[in-house]
């Protein structure tokens, strides 16, 4: 890099030459730059923190439904009683306890407990009883004293776009989930491209066996639809969770890259450049990382962006399912899940937020894609 | 031709078995012992002994690979571990409703795809395709949930023009009744990746040689397009609507499973929930053959429009 920069005219400065002239392509990049940066802020508790606090009361809508900001509307204010009357049974008593809000059948496990291990059944049962979400409801009821119950009276009417069912703000959850699903999109288009370009690389430089191995995998996975593959690792998969959904992704999307990377190391390995290389003693893996992937990484950064934006929209679609985040995260697909049951109660702005931010995000980073991708090959014409 | 077919046909072999290893490695391995998902969390060791048995678990691995490759062969995956149903019976009774939704979405979007592709692609460059391909863009970003949603939402339960959700027993009234608002939402959603790529096809096709020599003929803009760049830009276009028969099928999953129709992409979701490890095993390996037989069926499609392509 550095060397070509003094050169003049690198392929990375024409490269940025032709991007920067790109007015849509720079657009776009402003706004996933700006995503990012929010994304990086929730990370660290800059905003959205607080996401799970009930400010508001149930379904409370956005500032600017209500008639410049005087009295709610009398139909919201219906709506939001009604959720109110609910909630309110539970914030009469104080705090609530934990075994209260999470185990409804403590009692009767108690007791399942007991008779397992009363003497008759003590032969019969030699496999430990155990109960199957203990780890989750110890986990679950060490967090619950950090939430905390904001009275009914001190809750606002209305918050700048709105509250969800438990009166949490929609602005908050849009952010956080926002920084759940980028990161999950980005870490699975991560771990994708590097299981495609590693295998890319060792086919098309080694070929023979390397290469017929790598294909015959390729095949395999290229003959399973992908969302089938995602599906049936969803189901086999025990834990449910970010972590997995990024391995779940991983896996399966890497194929795309896999023949791409493939096909350029076919084409370079025979370069006279190489073959320079090669007689001034340079090892096979050095030719093919220092050498050659910098020639090809153009490639493998356009196909990058292009994962990372069908690895967002997959796992909002996993989430929704209930494969994705577990119940205490956000993710844009979750929120999909609950604006589903808002809308029929005329509730829409938590569904407008996720689908407005999502939209601004990956539209932005497919247009970004496009742009990077004339930038850095200008042989294509579309 | 025929010497084509069967090189193809024995080429999918090792794929084949590939599939079937790594869909026998899944569910043996990767999701822990079969017999504690089926037997449930509370279960004596004699109860998951029995399953054991019953599953062959206790067997060698090299002969539990050889009862589901016999599985495989003999399309015989045995009974759902949740309704009993027999896997191969929840295929024949899902797989029609699937289709109905499926075909006319596929012939229709294809159709349309098409006709846009070549709109832009006639004026390409201009404003007007470069803002056809922003919208395009713009509607493959929101996600296939929202249209959904909102489609059924809006279409069905604010306006009353269709069904909410509902199947029937007889084609015609699942045709004209409850097909109507999933095809339409399908389309939607499909018709804009559909027209960018069918785009780009005819983009290749326009910059090659003979259509210079059309143009040069004195040939009007109308015949190149209609005559020369069409007839070839639809080679790759019916190549790939083939080879995508497959995924399609499955891909309308989100579809049934909003307007409760009782089609194959529903069952693995219903599957999936369940851990239902027969249906899923039974679904993927089959697909994965369907996919590959389709590829072939596209290969051999393309080699009948155009000539030129040699089948090595």
């Amino acid at each position: 890099m550095i060397d070509l920069s003094e050169q003049g005219k690198g392929v990375w400065t024409l490269a940025l030459r032709r991007f920067l002239s790109d007015r849509v392509g720079l657009v776009s990049a402003a706004i996933v730059i700006f995503g990012l940066i929010l994304v990086l802020a929730s990370m660290a508790g800059v905003i959205a923190s607080q996401w799970t606090n009930e400010v508001a009361i149930g379904h409370a809508p956005p500032h600017w439904l209500l008639n410049d900001g005087s009295a709610p509307d009398s139909k919201y204010q219906a709506q939001g009683g009604a959720a109110l009357s609910k909630t309110s049974i539970a914030s009469n008593k104080d705090q609530p306890t934990p075994s209260d809000v999470l185990d409804p059948i403590e009692a009767e496990m108690r007791l399942i407990g007991a008779y397992r291990a009363s003497p008759s059944q003590q032969a019969a049962t030699s496999t430990d009883i155990k109960d199957p979400i203990a780890d989750e409801l110890n986990a679950a009821g060490k967090r619950i004293g950090q939430y905390q119950a904001i009275p009914l009276s001190e809750r606002a009417q209305s918050t700048a776009w709105g509250a969800d069912k438990w009166g949490r703000d929609v602005l908050d959850k849009t952010i956080k989930g926002a920084e759940t699903s980028i990161l999950v999109g980005l870490s699975a288009a991560l771990m994708a491209t590097l299981i495609g370009s590693l295998m890319g690389a060792y086919s098309g430089w080694y070929g023979g066996w390397v290469d017929d191995l790598c294909n015959w995998i390729y095949n395999v996975f290229n003959a399973i639809p992908g969302i089938l593959l995602i599906l049936a690792i969803a189901a086999v998969l025990d834990s449910k969770g970010v972590l997995s959904v990024v391995i779940i992704l991983g896996v399966t999307a890497w194929t795309g890259v896999y023949r791409l990377v493939r096909g350029e190391y076919l084409k370079h390995r025979e370069r006279d450049y190489v073959r320079a290389a090669f007689a001034i003693g340079a090892s096979p893996v050095r030719r093919m990382f220092v050498h050659i992937l910098p020639n090809v990484s153009h490639v493998i950064l356009v196909q990058f962006s292009l994962l990372t934006v069908s690895c967002i929209k997959a796992e909002v679609i996993l989430s929704f399912l209930g494969f994705g985040v577990p119940v205490d995260g956000v993710s844009w697909g979750t929120m999909l899940t609950e604006a589903q049951n808002d809308l029929l109660l005329g509730i829409w702005w938590q569904l407008a937020a996720a689908t407005l931010a999502m939209g601004v995000f990956v539209t932005a980073l497919s247009l970004f894609t496009d742009a990077l991708r004339d930038a850095l090959d200008p042989r294509l014409t579309h | 031709m025929s010497a084509y077919v069967i090189r193809r046909l024995w080429q999918m072999l090792p794929t084949m078995a590939g599939v079937i290893l790594l869909v026998f490695f899944l569910f043996n391995w990767v999701g822990g012992d079969p017999a504690y998902v089926l037997a449930g969390l509370f279960s004596s060791q004699e109860q998951i002994a029995s399953i054991r048995k019953e599953l062959g678990l206790d067997e060698p691995i090299l002969t539990q690979l050889f009862i589901f490759v016999k599985q495989v062969m003999l399309f015989d995956f045995g009974t759902s571990w949740t309704t009993g149903e027999k896997v191969s019976q929840i295929f024949a009774t899902r797989l029609p409703a699937s289709l109905t939704v499926v075909g006319p979405l596929l012939v229709i979007e294809t159709i349309v795809a098409v006709v846009i592709a070549i709109a832009v692609s006639w004026v390409r460059g201009s404003l007007i395709d470069r803002s056809v391909m922003i919208v395009c863009t713009m509607g493959m970003s929101i996600s296939i949930l929202v249209f959904i949603i909102v489609g059924q939402y809006l279409l069905a339960y604010r306006l009353n023009w269709f069904p909410v959700q509902g199947w029937g027993d007889s084609l015609t009234s699942n045709l004209l009744v409850y097909a109507p608002l999933p095809i339409l939402l399908g389309l939607v959603v499909s018709i804009a990746p559909n027209t960018r790529l069918f785009r780009s096809f005819i983009l290749d096709e326009i910059d090659q040689d003979y259509v210079r020599t059309a143009r040069a003929k004195g040939m009007n803009e109308a015949r190149v397009m209609f005559i020369h760049v069409l007839r070839n830009a639809m080679i790759p276009v019916i190549t790939f609507v083939i080879s995508n028969v497959p995924g399609l099928l499955l891909g309308a999953f989100l579809l049934e499973r909003f307007f409760g129709i009782p089609g194959v992409g529903r069952e693995i979701i219903l599957a999936v929930e369940r851990s239902d490890f027969p249906v899923i095993k039974a679904v993927t390996v089959y697909v994965a053959l369907a996919t590959m037989l389709f590829n072939l069926l596209g290969d051999l499609l393309y080699r009948l429009a155009d000539p030129r392509i040699q089948l090595k």
